[in-house]
């Protein structure tokens, strides 16, 4: 049978959207249980050790609960909006992974395997779905009819609105240097000599505004305010239950992950080696020289995630207007001086 | 491929608009305008103009219209009382309204060589990035109105600053 170019196109991206899907959603399962088991070590416990060899079937019984317990639909609820708002907090976490590249650039026919799509504006696309998905949290509170879920989501709204504009311009400086918003541009402005040229040494401010925000926009700790359980009960799915509660659950840690995914694009060199040209070039033939980046990817990718956990089990929650202020007065600032000094001395050196 | 998302894109845009208007509660009024504003995005995309598609999604749909549902949601915003409307607004109103729509097309139609157009879907510039150009538009012909609206901006943020102060 001979397919022509587009049929090849269509039948590859299918597969491909597929194959990220499922990955995705099985990294999320597991870093549940990551999180769940590293915070229980880190508080001197266990963690989930019964399901399964070291709790490692506990993901999928959580999903059998979920799926299994009964909806409720409270009667106060804006009945539409109610059962829209986690699909579209899930949606929008899910859709922002279609424009990262995952590995190095490898095609078959015309069609690059290891990234959904090559957009020019790939960072903004992340950015503009990003913000899209604030409508997820706002509407689930309003929907809710619950004060506690409405004051979560009002704090998130809030708290979002703010923390965007820090976590844009953070990045600012990075596209400055590689001068194109494609994130095969920014990876491979990075990919000279290893970990020397990563843009976290030379962007080291505008990474630390950028991690700060990440923890912001996707309300974890130390910023998890719309969902501070000892002031708002739950924030803002206070109302939802099994599988709308679990959208919102998947939601964010899908969020985590595109957030570690950005990072390590834009300051880690994204799925290029840290050993630079150490190794050679066609080291272990061409299946290892395909499948090592995505390797290096991922490493890179679980570093981040337990970071995040890592903080969320240090760090206490701070107060609403310490978050405010911290975000305005000095996140905001010290992402332009940043932007100005980067633009400053790409105008003299570059 | 294009013409099939002008069309579906087209439509959305359209029922949304109509939406926004008989919708009686304020916030599926907002949500309709965030469905109009995405679908108007989708078509600068295949269009070609990529950054203003990105443009409109995150200021206007992610930004503006956030704080919009923000503030509906903050005040509680009941439903919305029907009236009939003013008999101006029929009399006036409509014939005008289709008077200003016939003059614009005449004057796309009529002039659209001078003006410049795409085909249906025809994308502007061969799929390239137009940012660059953009932004040396943006830096050297059109510097002034760009400063300019960067002042206004920053007084309609000094205002907000006067009036949410407290007196004391």
């Amino acid at each position: 049978m001979h397919l022509s170019n587009f049929q090849i196109f269509l039948l590859l991206t299918v597969l491909k959207i597929v194959v990220v899907l499922l990955v995705t959603l099985t990294a999320v399962a597991y870093t549940v249980l990551l999180e769940r088991k590293v915070i229980g070590l880190i508080q001197n416990r266990w963690g989930p050790s019964r399901t399964g060899p070291f709790g490692l079937l506990q993901p999928l019984a959580d999903g059998i609960k979920l799926f299994l317990k009964e909806d409720l639909m409270p009667l106060a609820v804006e009945r539409p909006l109610f059962v829209i708002a986690p699909m579209i907090a899930l949606s929008c976490a899910l859709v922002s992974i279609a424009v990262v590249p995952f590995g190095n650039v490898f095609t078959y026919r015309g069609v690059s395997l290891f990234e959904i799509s090559d957009i020019n504006i790939g960072l903004l696309v992340i950015l503009g779905i990003t913000s899209i998905g604030v409508y997820g949290i706002a509407l689930s509170g309003w929907s809710s009819n619950n004060k506690y879920s409405l004051l979560g989501s009002l704090r998130a709204s809030a708290q979002v609105i703010s923390y965007e504009l820090a976590l844009g311009l953070s990045l600012v400086g990075v596209v400055l240097r590689a001068g194109s918003l494609r994130l095969r541009d920014i990876v491979n402005s990075q990919a000279h000599h290893g970990a020397l040229s990563w843009n976290i040494l030379p962007q080291f401010f505008g990474f630390f505004i950028y991690l700060m925000a990440a923890y912001a926009e996707t309300n974890r700790a130390p910023f998890d305010l719309p969902e501070a359980e000892s002031e708002l009960v739950a924030g803002y799915h206070t109302e939802y239950s099994s599988m709308k509660f679990a959208m919102f659950f998947m939601a964010e840690y899908a969020n985590m992950i595109t957030v570690a995914c950005v990072a390590t694009l834009m300051f880690f060199g994204g799925a290029s080696s840290p050993l630079g040209h150490l190794l050679p070039e066609t080291f272990g033939g061409r299946f290892l020289t395909a499948v090592f980046p995505i390797l290096w990817f991922v490493v890179k990718i679980f570093a981040f995630i337990f970071l995040y956990i890592w903080v969320r089990s240090t760090l206490p929650r701070f107060r609403y207007d310490q978050l405010m202020s911290f975000g305005w007065k000095w996140l905001l600032p010290l992402a332009m001086v940043n932007i100005l000094i980067t633009s400053l001395v790409l105008a003299f050196h570059g | 491929m294009q013409l099939a998302l002008f069309l579906i894109f087209a439509v959305l845009c359209v029922l949304g608009a109509l939406n926004l208007l008989l919708q009686r509660s304020p916030i599926n009024s907002a949500l309709s305008l965030v469905v109009v504003m995405l679908s108007l995005a989708v078509i600068y995309w295949t269009l070609g103009a990529e950054f203003l598609a990105a443009a409109q999604v995150i200021v206007y749909s992610g930004a503006i219209m956030v704080l919009f549902t923000f503030v509906i949601m903050l005040l509680n915003a009941g439903e919305e009382v029907k009236t009939r409307g003013s008999k101006v607004a029929y009399i006036v109103g409509v014939p005008a309204v289709l008077c200003v729509a016939a003059l614009l097309s005449y004057t796309f139609l009529h002039e659209r060589a001078a003006l410049g157009y795409a085909n249906l879907g025809g994308r502007l510039n061969d799929g390239a990035s137009n940012m660059a150009e953009l932004s040396k538009v943006l830096f050297t012909d059109l510097l002034l109105p760009f400063e300019v609206t960067s002042i206004l901006i920053l007084v309609a943020i000094l205002g907000a600053v006067v009036l949410a102060r407290k007196d004391n």
